[in-house]
């Protein structure tokens, strides 16, 4: 089995990051492995502006964002970058198997970081009842498919959850001239920035309502109409205030949850809720020398702090393989 | 088009039906109403081959499911390269004052030539399936039964009957029968008149009007729903048998359901409806799976969930309807064929082809059936070496698009070659978007497969079929 120093899994801007700041802090080799075909994760259907402003005080998009660390990385002989490389595998003693097209391989490394991100939360995992037709779609899947591939998913939306995927992906559908006829948001304030409900909602005339949720979802081939009730603060329906509004598309955009299934399968500790690390400090985990960092570590609303801990993250790494 | 026998339906039993006919030198033709086979009944139920336990001896059914599993285990999942798992099952009782019940269960099955099984105690259990809750305290040991992917059962039907010379048209709903004057049927379909000297009514939900349409009103179908959840591959473990309560009347009570692919199910719930097309999940389903299961096991949590779905048992009387209908010679149903019709399917399908002889179909074999069927390549389903093989060999193995559950890009593409059009198809067949993500991640990456392998515009993709398209427009 071939021995590595320092592997990182994910190549968004938590692995990108953390391999620029290993190698300021003496690390001589490091092995970055991106399961897509171009680093940047995330951020590469993110194309908004809004990143960047803390770390590089400017306002980027998000692919700008990237690009800036992608020019880094691979400037940087010393840094491996090995794309398509779907990791599937790590032990507790850092062994760590990747597939890749053509090959499956296998290696050791003196230090791992998994900067892996974060999924989104599903329709499936709020139990939303109804039928399963098309047009039922993650907000972050729509946004790639709006942003990247040009695939306009409906005509009449409603979105579900005022996160600020959900409110950006609002405007951008509105954009696109898809209608926008609701968001649906179960607490009593949005989870996301308020520059965002003002910018995306407001100014598009797309109603909030606050303290409801979707009771059910229609349509048996194509989604046709959803339900919806306020609910009270116990989260309790209200009986009477139900109403219908016809759409073809649902975007769920109800949060992300870290990516942590390696680790757990390494053996670590994680937390069953958050599916985070279970550990005493940031960027780390239960096994020494595993470390992990971004949105894998904990949801961060903003790219510039998980730019910042990852960087520490990448320097914890080097700290360790210094010490060992 | 001229047919010996058309069967109406590419469900399991459609599937099964087919599959022994084309043992024989006959032209047979499938009809599906659905863009592909298994979108009907067939495709949402719990996947169990059932050992034939909690039948009266004195059914139809009873006999086909004991039969159906033995088949299973000798001969079809070997030939068919289907992934069976003998699993066992139990079926616990929360008071020993039941065990009489469990011990009628016993005696009733080992009537029908059920073999293998034990009463076992508390202590046998904490050995056994440890997480099991306090209120559990004996249970009636099945060995014979196990757990299939449905879909898949079926895909390995229709692909094995089609490669010995069936006929199969997709997206094809019989609109209109005929009866000829001397025999048989004009049967018509997707805009074509086939004809045939007869017919199988293997129609799921549909099979009372199909048989009204040939003139045989005899039944009524009524759809009996069912709400499944499925939970996180991460619980795998959490049993090692398929667990069921002590029946009642009116079902086999909410089960703890292991599935070949990994993600335990718990459901289903048993309720009639009047829309033959109502699957939505609710509320009070999700209430009612919930808390049947967590009298078995406690630890069972609603966040472990990820997915769900609905399935309508077709329902016409206590037992299945396998008959020929003398008011429509030619006519042979296949009709009301509720749980345990995955399990039976096989066993049916050599019932039908025996009342179709009777009713003067020469069943006269081929030379040159061939029984096998090479088992899809399914990475998650490898051991790491042998995936090394796999990728070594085609280099696409290795190229992996689902990251859930380990799908490659030459698994889809696989798929579309052996028939898949459709999402949802995709989705069947090889598991990719069936994880937790819910296809986030991967949907547009196999949509882009699709349109290469199909030539599809975009906008003409669906989730299953007309009707369900995914885009409804693309930027210019
Ligand atoms: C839709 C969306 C909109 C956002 N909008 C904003 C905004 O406007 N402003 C802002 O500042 N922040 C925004 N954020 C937040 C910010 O962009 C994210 O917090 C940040 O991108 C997270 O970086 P990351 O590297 O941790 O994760 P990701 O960017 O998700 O990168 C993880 C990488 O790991 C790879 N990977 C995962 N598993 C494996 C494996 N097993 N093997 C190999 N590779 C693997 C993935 O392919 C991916 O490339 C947004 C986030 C999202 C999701
Ligand atoms: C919740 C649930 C759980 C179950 N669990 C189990 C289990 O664990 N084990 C078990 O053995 N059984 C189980 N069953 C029962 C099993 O699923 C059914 O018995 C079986 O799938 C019925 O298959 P079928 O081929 O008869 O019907 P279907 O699969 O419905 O096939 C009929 C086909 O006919 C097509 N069709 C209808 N009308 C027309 C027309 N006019 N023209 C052309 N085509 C037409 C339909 O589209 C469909 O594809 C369960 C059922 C449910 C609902």
């Amino acid at each position: 089995m071939k021995e590595r120093e320092l592997v990182i899994v994910g190549g968004g801007p938590a692995g990108m990051a953390a391999a620029v700041a290993a190698r300021e802090h003496g690390v001589e080799d490091v092995l970055l492995l991106e399961r897509d075909q171009h680093l940047g994760g995330i951020l590469n259907q993110c194309i908004h502006p809004g990143f960047g402003l803390h770390h590089f005080k400017a306002e980027l998009t998000g692919p700008e964002y990237a690009d800036r660390f992608a020019s880094l990385v691979k400037e940087d002989p010393n840094i491996e970058v090995s794309l398509r490389s779907f990791v599937v595998k790590l032990t507790k003693d850092r062994e760590l198997s990747f597939l890749r097209p053509g090959s499956l391989e296998e290696i050791k490394a003196r230090a791992i970081i998994l900067a892996t991100g974060c999924r989104e939360r599903t329709r499936e995992m709020i139990q939303i009842p109804g039928s399963r037709p098309a047009g039922i779609y993650p907000a972050g899947l729509a946004q790639k498919m709006v942003n990247m591939e040009g695939w306009i998913p409906g005509k009449e939306a409603v979105i579900v959850g005022s996160g600020d995927i959900g409110l950006i992906m609002a405007r951008r559908m509105a954009l696109e001239g898809v209608l926008v006829k609701a968001v649906i948001e179960i607490q009593k304030t949005s989870r996301g920035l308020v520059r965002n409900v003002v910018q995306c909602l407001e100014d598009f005339g797309i109603p909030l309502y606050f303290q409801h949720r979707i009771s059910a979802i229609h349509g048996r081939d194509r989604v046709e109409k959803v339900d919806v009730v306020k609910v009270d603060d116990e989260f309790k329906d209200i009986t009477g205030s139900g109403f219908e509004i016809s759409c073809d598309t649902v975007l769920i955009s109800v949060g992300l949850i870290p990516e942590n299934e390696l680790l757990e399968m390494a053996g670590a500790e994680i937390d069953r809720k958050t599916n985070t690390p279970v550990a005493k400090d940031v960027n780390l985990t239960s096994i020494p020398g595993v470390f992990a960092c971004g949105n894998a570590c904990k949801v961060y609303d903003l790219v510039d702090w998980v730019t910042r801990d990852s960087m520490l993250a990448g320097k914890m790494a080097a700290e360790y393989l210094k010490a060992k | 088009m001229t047919y010996d026998v058309i069967i109406a339906g590419a469900g399991i039993t459609g599937a099964a039906v087919a599959r022994e006919l084309s043992r024989y030198k006959l032209k047979v033709l499938l009809l599906e109403k659905e863009a592909e086979p298994a979108f009907g009944v067939s495709k949402s139920n719990s996947g169990i081959i059932h050992a034939g336990t909690q039948n009266s001896p004195s059914s139809v059914k009873g006999w086909l499911c004991v039969e159906g599993n033995r088949l299973m285990r000798e001969e079809i999942a070997a030939d068919l390269g289907l992934n069976f798992v003998q699993c066992g099952q139990l079926i616990v009782v929360f008071d020993l004052a039941d065990l009489p019940e469990l011990e009628k269960i016993k005696k009733d099955g080992e009537a029908l030539g059920i073999k293998g099984l034990a009463l076992v105690d508390r202590a046998w259990l904490e050995k056994n399936e440890p997480n099991l809750g306090p209120e559990v305290k004996a249970a009636l040991h099945v060995p014979t039964a196990g757990i299939i992917s449905p879909y898949r059962f079926v895909y390995a039907l229709v692909e094995n009957a089609v490669k010995n010379g069936v006929d199969l048209k997709t997206s094809s709903r019989i609109v209109g029968i005929n009866r000829i004057e001397k025999g048989g049927f004009y049967v018509e379909a997707g805009g074509t008149v086939y004809t045939a000297r007869f017919l199988v009514n293997a129609a799921g939900l549909y099979a009372d009007e199909l048989s009204a349409l040939a003139g045989a009103p005899t039944f009524k179908i009524t759809p009996r729903k069912g709400e499944e959840y499925l939970l996180d591959k991460k619980r795998e473990h959490i049993a090692s048998h398929i667990i069921f309560p002590l029946p009642s009347k009116a079902s086999k009570g909410i089960l703890i359901i292991k599935t070949s692919d990994g993600n335990p199910m718990i459901g289903p719930t048993a309720h009639d409806v009047d829309d033959k097309a109502d699957l939505a999940t609710t509320d009070e389903g999700l209430a009612e799976v919930l808390s049947g299961v967590r009298r078995m096991m406690p630890s069972v949590s609603k966040s472990d969930i990820i997915a769900y779905f609905a399935g309508l048992r077709p329902v016409a009387g206590k037992d299945f309807i396998i008959r020929h209908e003398d008011s429509a010679p030619g006519l042979v149903n296949a009709a009301g064929i509720q749980s345990p019709g995955l399990t039976s399917a096989p066993a049916i399908a050599v019932m039908v082809c025996d009342l179709l002889k009777k009713h003067g179909l020469k069943l006269e074999p081929k030379a040159e059936f061939h029984k096998l069927r090479q088992r899809p390549a399914h990475l998650f389903q490898l051991p790491l070496e042998e995936a090394r093989k796999l990728i070594e060999k085609n280099s696409a193995y290795g190229d992996v698009v689902c990251r859930c559950e380990l799908v490659s890009a030459q698994e889809v593409r696989d798929a579309i070659k052996r028939g898949a059009s459709t999402l949802d198809g995709i989705k069947f067949r090889t598991r990719a978007q069936a994880g937790r993500c819910h296809g986030g991640f991967c949907t547009t990456r196999i949509m882009k497969i699709m349109q290469e392998e199909l030539g599809f515009p975009v906008t003409a993709l669906t989730k299953r079929g007309p009707g369900s398209e995914l885009i409804k427009d693309e930027r210019k």
